[in-house]
């Protein structure tokens, strides 16, 4: 079975991260960047399947030239191939001119059977790319998925949610997004690292996709951020002392935040 | 904050950046645990091995990553910074292969390599005795020939991973001139470890003697030429050193990092104390001593790659960047203050480790007298 993985590379979340102050866009320069952990998790899924079933794993990739160390990660860990669709155009596209993109380039692949993504990204966290990808695809999404199984006809999965666990099937092709309880990544080896600088990954512009430079990117994007403010710093938390009646404080603590 | 690196290709890159998720998720977290415990991560070596990282400067025919010393090295630093049991580890596991890589035969290289560059197994260098320490030449462990091979008989002191190891380069006495060099099985009938040492630090990293008792070793387990042994071994410690350098150097980056992160966090007169000049030129004398430390490593390697001789530039890496562990890791205790001297925080461990690497693969002292001799030969 032929499974694509969504990836984007992120602003790596042990660094300090920031947004321009100019667009309100993410400042790229200003922190490392890297594979985004769940996208990692996506990656394992789609190379444990590729592993049970057979078949290929393609990652997608939209992003500025510098993701193209992001996708070398999802290679070195085991992905045969890679989409990376890149262009000046696409800066400061919102979610649903990425989910536009991100479907096009599938569409320039053949005989797709299951893309699989992470559920949100670290960094923008809109969280409504996957879905509005499958629906771009008129394809089922089945999303939040903890657990994931194929037989190569159907995939099934189980969604939690808030509201609890259920389990979701599909026939495919078919959309799953993952959470980070998916599963454990496993690291390249040094390996597939060498395999990875040989692999086949073609560069696609707007125009490649069978998209025009003025559906996408900030100056025609449907949503825009007209301000944006740094999280206040963390105030310290309040400290309750135990002398006989802590227990007491902790629920009124509680009540007043309405927590309880 | 991690070094900046200047690497020149993109599979070093990506090499450096496993290396520090590795380090910092899996090697990092546990190390004040295992130091404390007196308990080796026999585990995380299994890790690096399944990774390829246990054979990055060898042949690829062999299993190995052919990587060169520029890179092995800035790898073996990374590793270092987060614990100096896996650093210093991996640092004599590739100077226990280096005989056999250099001065094996097809055959043997062929029919070994492959299984010690491959990450399932560990090895150790076996050439101190107790009384044979800087003077490694008087050593006293004999290999009498009998039959097709030889029998081991002796004591060898101050083995990293003794005990642990899976094989061990040994250099053995094979006549009253002649020190040869093997590769032993930790199997081997006959062989066995003693307790670990009570260190100073280093305290997850067994180091332990080990006594040959008759030990049969095959004939074709004999490395290079029979008397070349002392030769082998002197040349294996050339680039063990630039091993121990990079290791120091990986040690003094993690306490420059802990000691700026303290002093730029911790207020006294109403301000952060990195804001006292006193404090500053300190830490700048510091990051002087880490940033020169590895500026002469990096040369020396890079001599190494390119085939010229370095023998004197890594004696002066060695030692430069030992002393400068010493020294930045001291300092280190000294910006925490009374923090720096409580085991709640790594500085005073640190401090601890600084002080074996001043010691082994050749003393401090050794290195200037190494150095010296270059000089006067000129
Ligand atoms: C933790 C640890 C791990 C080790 N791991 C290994 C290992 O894996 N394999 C192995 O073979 N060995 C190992 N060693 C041994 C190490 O290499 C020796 O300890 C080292 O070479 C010094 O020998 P020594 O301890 O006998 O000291 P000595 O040689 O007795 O030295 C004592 C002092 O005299 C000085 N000195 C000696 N000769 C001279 C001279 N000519 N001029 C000036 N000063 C001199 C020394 O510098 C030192 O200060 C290890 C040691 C330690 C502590």
């Amino acid at each position: 079975m032929n499974i694509v993985v969504l990836v984007k590379q992120v602003p790596d979340t042990w660094s300090e991260r920031k947004l321009s102050d100019a667009d309100h866009t993410l400042d790229r320069a200003s922190a490392d960047a890297v594979l985004d952990e769940i996208n990692e998790r996506a990656v394992e899924e789609a190379l444990l399947a590729k592993e049970a079933q057979g078949g290929e794993v393609t990652v997608v990739c939209m992003g500025p030239e510098r993701a193209n160390e992001a996708i070398r990660k999802a290679l070195s860990m085991g992905a045969d191939s890679a989409v990376h669709v890149s262009d000046e155009a696409l800066h400061g596209s919102d979610a649903v001119q990425t989910a536009r993109t991100l479907a096009a380039a599938i569409g320039t692949l053949e005989s797709v059977d299951l893309v699989i993504a992470g559920n949100e990204s670290t960094d923008g966290r809109a969280g409504a790319v996957p879905a509005m990808v499958a629906e771009l695809l008129g394809w089922p999404q089945l999303t939040y998925a903890r657990k994931l199984d194929t037989d190569g006809q159907s995939v099934s999965i189980e969604r939690e949610s808030d509201a609890g666990v259920a389990t979701v099937e599909a026939n495919l092709p078919a959309l799953v997004s993952v959470t980070e309880k998916i599963n454990e990544p496993r690291y390249p080896s040094f390996k597939g690292i060498m395999a990875a600088k040989k692999k086949p990954v073609s560069t696609l512009s707007v125009a490649d996709v069978g998209l025009s430079a003025d559906e996408v990117g900030l100056g025609s994007a449907p949503t825009q951020v007209v301000s944006s403010a740094p999280a206040p710093p963390k105030e310290a938390g309040v400290k309750v002392t135990d002398e006989g009646e802590g227990g007491v404080q902790i629920v009124e603590f509680l009540s007043g935040q309405k927590l309880v | 904050m991690p070094a900046h690196r200047l690497l020149t290709t993109t599979e070093a890159t990506d090499l450096l950046a496993l290396t520090r998720e590795i380090a910092r998720d899996e090697i990092a977290p546990t190390t004040a645990e295992h130091e404390a415990a007196e308990h080796f991560p026999r585990d995380t070596f299994r890790l690096l091995g399944k990774s390829g990282l246990l054979g990055l400067p060898y042949a690829e025919e062999h299993g190995g990553g052919a990587q060169p010393y520029e890179v092995y090295l800035q790898v073996l630093e990374e590793l270092s910074s987060a614990s100096m049991t896996v650093g210093v580890g991996l640092s004599v596991h590739t100077m226990s292969c280096f005989p056999l890589a250099h001065f094996g035969t097809d055959e043997q290289r062929a029919r070994l390599l492959p299984d010690m560059l491959g990450g399932d197994t560990l090895g150790a260098y076996a050439l101190s005795e107790a009384h044979a320490g800087s003077d490694a030449a008087a050593l006293r462990t004999r290999a009498e020939r009998t039959g097709d091979g030889y029998t081991v008989t002796g004591t060898k002191c101050w083995i990293t991973h003794g005990g642990v190891a899976d094989f061990y380069t040994l250099m053995a006495r094979t006549s009253d001139d002649d020190i040869s060099c093997f590769l032993v099985d930790g199997a081997t009938e006959g062989l066995s470890a003693g307790p670990p040492e009570h260190k100073m630090g280093l305290t997850g990293s067994p180091t332990t003697e080990l006594h040959f008792d008759g030990a049969p070793v095959a004939g074709d387990r004999l490395i290079g030429a029979e008397g070349s042994g002392l030769k082998i071994a002197l040349t294996a410690l050339n680039s063990g050193r630039l091993g121990i350098a990079a290791c120091a150097v990986g040690l003094a980056q993690a306490a420059l990092d802990l000691a700026v992160d303290y002093a730029r966090q911790r207020h006294q007169f109403g301000q952060p104390i990195i804001t006292f000049q006193g404090l500053e030129f300190l830490l700048a004398d510091m990051a002087a001593a880490v940033h020169s430390a590895r500026a002469t490593y990096l040369d020396a390697a890079r001599r190494r790659d390119a085939g010229m001789s370095f023998g004197q530039e890594a004696s002066v890496a060695k030692l430069v960047a030992t002393d400068a562990a010493m020294k930045v890791t001291t300092d280190a205790v000294q910006v925490l203050g009374g923090a720096g001297y409580t085991r709640d925080f790594p500085a005073e461990r640190y401090m601890r480790e600084a002080k074996v690497l001043q010691i082994f693969e050749g003393t401090n002292q050794i290195q200037r007298m190494v150095i010296g001799r270059h000089l006067a030969q000129v």
